[in-house]
């Protein structure tokens, strides 16, 4: 993998309106996204997901900064030079066209030959599994036929990177899940670079290769799923993704093998930390409701509290437990032994954290 | 339903619609069946008779006025309509600026200028050509003032067609390596088509039914059918007028039906 | 095949991108343009101000103009000059023909509402699939040749008219009814004219009218005739401010309508202006007769425009 391949984005800043009422979608983003990856962009809407993403295909033009693929600019080039296709959210198949000419129309466009292009079709109706279907036009198929059609007319071009805006939010859950798979498979077998754009975290999480969470037109972090979710850098990313307890704690030590934080009990624990921490001071702590585990021994625990809620939920049970210092706190443990919960509400309990389960944020 | 109907009804206004639609069309109706009248008079019925739309259409003044008419009509329909469709793909889809609502008004203008007003302007303006520089384009003049009130007219439901078009469909073409040129031919073209062709037909029929602008522009020889008529009627009325009136009427009527089907075909 | 190659590098300045291609785009779109505008502006706008600088000048002897400047078109307007002597006598005969013309607008106008907002609510509350046949119904007589309508209210109103026949015919009466030729025959051919360009604009408010509005009145204790002053009216008004405009401009200028049915005794402003480049061969009276036509016209959009403004629901 040499140095200058996949997708190199680099300060890019895009304003929109002027004066008072700029607006800046896009704040010196940088990014680097790796051929052969499935790279997601997600946060929440007016985050400049679909911005970034319109950066990259040429809908929209950047006021600050660069974009290259595979070390060459595209700034400059408009949408219909970029070896760039999309899957539009609301897939704009052209209704005047069957399904056969909307997926060769990037190849007619481009001067395929019509041999080729009828092998290409033929291929691609295979991969989307829409054979059979070719001379219906969009307006007679269902919601998933259409996304199918959509992928097929821009994989038919065998783009270095193609780019999805929130392809299946249009679609039910169960289809939903069936064509998060469906891309991941594809993605695998085309080698193709797949940007991905979604608010759903869940989505995020099982597809990607590696995540760039957005807010507010800047990249907060970028990881792989694991990264993200285990090791989140700032508040935003753990609250965003999943549910997430949040501690005040101070630095006792910080090297190489982690910090030493000491909690509002008194107690010490080994946290992870972002490689700037510094060596003391006070710190915002993060840790995810299912990495405790609770006991009645509140001797050397690491916070102690009494149970305000018990919430079943089949799998899991919830604890909502308010500490000692009156802030709230949320427990999950696994239903190993069934529905019989272990606490009451009304119990005192310990909440017990293992060492490198805390995480510290930078803000 | 009954429910619904109810509380929307208001007390003699369903006869008043009713009066309404009769008003409207009862002088037409008359007008239609007296032109099958084979007796001259308009009010005593004779008998059904063919007579007069044979004798209105071996009429050489008539036939010439409808060459005329179809003549300077489609020239301003051809031009209006090319016009209009480029004037809409400028000023539509694109944030309100000055500009656009300058040139909004300008291409409206001819609709909020009462007829007569144009009509003496216009004939000021070519008579001016004509003894100043000694410019006429002689038929030509009547089809350029047809063309600038067709514009407006054509304008309208091109705009409303592109308007409501998806944005993202142009987006989708670039996308798929079509130059600009080819996304307009291959995908907004064809798109907006139906407001085109329902442009064009409002364009032809405002043309063919023009009367005052007409009657001050035109030269001799350059009489429309609608002058024609208005001459007929002064004299005194002779039946074939009926006929060809209600030739004409019922081409209006074709056109009306046919831009109506349009619009249902594309709304569904 | 693979995608297209990538061609030359990276611009010096990458923020030039966002510029350049506004700066085509905007270049595309005054090519587009500009057609449109040279036309109307050249062969519509020009001659409007040609007419403008020819009711500065003196008629000529058989039409036409005389290159010399002169006020006297606008003065014949309100005075009547002496041959003999030269004074001035205040004129009121044009005067009484815009305001004639000014009332027969405003009446028809009103009467085009009455009539024409009921048979409008009547449309609007039909079942949708009926709604397309009537608004259908209403436009035909929208396109059809207006020269050919009035022609038919002729046939009807006229002394050997379907009217008077059928009257006399049913022993009413035995003299024909002097109805055609008369300002009522007039106002009478304007409302015929004219209606479907009040019903139109009104039907259009009254479609989008939320009608979950009219439940709540009727559930706050109004009575039919309160809901529809209190309620539908104010919310159709937009759609009752544009029909009316377009009902009352054309009225202002009408020609067609008082030629056929006023018999050319009671002029409206059209006929006069008409006469000046006809008979009369005062072109440049003509042309001043028309300013002032299109000041009252833009007088009346500028109350449309506040008006529409203020109620906040412009509409095209």
């Amino acid at each position: 993998m040499s140095e200058n391949s996949g997708i190199d984005v680099r300060g890019v800043t895009k304003i929109f309106g002027s004066g008072a009422e700029a607006v800046h979608a896009l704040d010196r983003v940088s990014l680097a996204i790796r051929e052969n990856e499935f790279f997601t962009l997600l946060g929440p809407s007016g985050c400049g997901k679909t911005t970034l993403l319109r950066l990259i295909a040429g809908f929209e033009q950047a006021s600050e900064g660069d974009i290259r693929l595979d070390g060459e600019g595209l700034t400059h080039l408009p949408p219909h030079q970029r070896p760039v296709n999309t899957v539009f959210q609301s897939y704009a198949l052209f209704p005047h066209m069957t399904v056969a000419e909307n997926i060769a129309f990037g190849l007619e466009m481009q001067g395929v030959t019509k041999p080729e292009i009828k092998d290409r079709l033929e291929a691609m109706l295979a991969l989307v599994q829409l054979s059979g279907l070719e001379q219906r036009r969009p307006a007679q198929l269902s919601g998933g036929q259409q996304q199918r059609v959509a992928l097929a007319r821009a994989l038919a071009n065998r783009p270095k990177v193609l780019l999805l805006d929130e392809p299946l939010s249009a679609l039910d859950l169960k289809l939903r899940k069936e064509m998060q798979i469906e891309l991941k498979r594809i993605q695998h077998e085309t080698g193709i670079i797949f940007v991905f754009v979604t608010h759903d975290q869940g989505e995020a999480l099982t597809m990607s290769d590696r995540i760039a969470v957005m807010s507010a037109g800047q990249v907060l972090q970028v990881g792989s799923p694991t990264e993200i979710y285990e090791h989140p850098t700032s508040h935003f990313v753990a609250d965003f993704i999943g549910e997430t307890n949040f501690l005040q704690g101070e630095v006792v030590a910080h090297d190489t093998t982690g910090a030493t934080v000491r909690l509002s009990s008194g107690a010490t624990r080994q946290a992870s930390a972002p490689p700037d921490t510094a060596s003391s001071g006070k710190v915002s702590l993060a840790i995810r409701p299912e990495r405790v585990t609770l006991t009645r021994n509140r001797e050397a625990a690491a916070l102690g509290g009494r149970v305000e809620n018990v919430v079943y939920f089949g799998t899991d049970t919830n604890y909502h437990i308010v500490l000692g210092d009156g802030r709230g706190f949320l427990a999950r443990l696994q239903n190993h032994q069934g529905a019989e919960s272990p606490f009451a509400v009304g119990d005192e309990v310990a909440v017990e954290i293992a060492d490198h389960a805390l995480q510290v944020l930078r803000d | 339903m009954a429910n619904a109907l109810d509380l929307k009804r208001q007390p003699g206004f369903a006869s008043v619609a009713m009066i309404c639609c009769f008003v409207l069309y009862a002088p037409i109706a008359v007008l239609v069946l007296f032109s099958f009248n084979a007796n001259r008079s308009v009010t005593r019925w004779t008998e059904f008779s063919l007579d007069w739309y044979v004798r209105a259409l071996a009429n050489e003044g008539i036939q010439h006025a409808a060459l005329i008419s179809i003549e300077v009509a489609l020239a301003a329909t051809v031009f209006g309509t090319a016009i209009a469709t480029a004037g809409a793909l400028a000023t539509t889809r694109i944030r309100r600026s000055r500009g656009t609502n300058i040139a909004y008004t300008v291409i409206n203008m001819p609709l909020m200028v009462p007829e007569i007003v144009t009509a003496i302007a216009t004939l000021s303006f070519f008579a001016l050509l004509r003894t100043g520089l000694g410019i006429s384009f002689g038929l030509g003049n009547l089809m350029i003032a047809h063309t600038v009130f067709c514009i407006p007219f054509a304008y309208l439901p091109i705009r409303a067609r592109l308007e409501n078009m998806d944005l993202t469909l142009e987006q989708a073409a670039a996308d798929l390596y079509a130059t600009p040129w080819r996304t307009f031919r291959r995908v907004t073209l064809p798109l907006m088509l139906p407001g085109i062709i329902a442009g064009a037909m409002l364009a032809f029929i405002v043309s063919l039914d023009d009367v005052i602008i007409t009657l001050l522009v035109a030269g001799p020889g350059e009489t429309t059918l609608p002058l024609y008529i208005l001459g007929q009627i002064r004299r005194g009325v002779t039946p074939e007028v009926n006929a060809v009136s209600t030739i004409l009427l019922a081409v209006s009527i074709l056109f009306v039906t046919l831009f109506f089907f349009l619009g249902r075909r594309q709304r569904s | 095949m693979a995608a297209p190659a990538l061609k030359t590098p990276i611009a010096d300045n990458p923020a030039a991108g966002e510029q350049t291609v506004a700066r085509a785009q905007a270049a595309t779109r005054s090519l587009l343009l500009a057609p449109a505008m040279l036309i109307i502006g050249v062969f519509g706008i020009l001659p409007l101000f040609i007419a403008l600088v020819y009711s500065f000048l003196e008629p000529d002897t058989y039409g036409g103009v005389r290159w010399v400047f002169s006020t006297e078109a606008y003065v014949q307007l309100l005075f009547e000059r002496d041959i003999f002597d030269d004074t001035l006598t205040f004129n009121s005969a044009y005067l009484e023909i815009f305001w004639r013309s000014f009332l027969l607008a405003a009446y028809s106008t009103v009467a085009c509402l009455v009539i024409g907002f009921p048979a409008a609510y009547f449309m609007a509350t039909r079942p949708e699939r009926q709604r397309d046949l009537w608004v259908f119904l209403i436009t035909i007589p929208f396109w059809t040749n207006l020269l050919i309508r009035t022609f038919s209210m002729q046939l009807i109103i006229r002394d050997q008219g379907v009217i008077n026949i059928g009257l006399m015919n049913l022993g009413l009466i035995d003299q024909p009814l002097a109805i055609i030729y008369t300002d009522f025959a007039v106002g009478l051919g304007l409302i015929y004219s004219f209606l479907p360009f009040m019903v139109l604009p009104v039907y259009a408010a009254l479609e989008r009218l939320d009608f979950r509005l009219v439940e709540a009145g009727f559930d706050l204790y109004a009575s039919r005739a309160q809901v529809l002053r209190r309620i539908i009216i104010p919310l159709a008004k937009p759609g009752i401010v544009a029909g009316s405009i377009l009902v009352f401009i054309p009225s202002l200028g009408a020609w067609i309508t008082p030629e056929l049915l006023g018999g050319g005794k009671e002029l409206m402003i059209g006929n006069m202006i008409w006469l000046q480049f006809g008979s009369s061969r005062n072109w440049p009276f003509g042309s001043a007769a028309a300013l002032v036509l299109m000041a009252m016209v833009l007088l009346a959009l500028l109350v449309y425009a506040r008006s529409a403004g203020r109620s906040g629901a412009p509409d095209g």
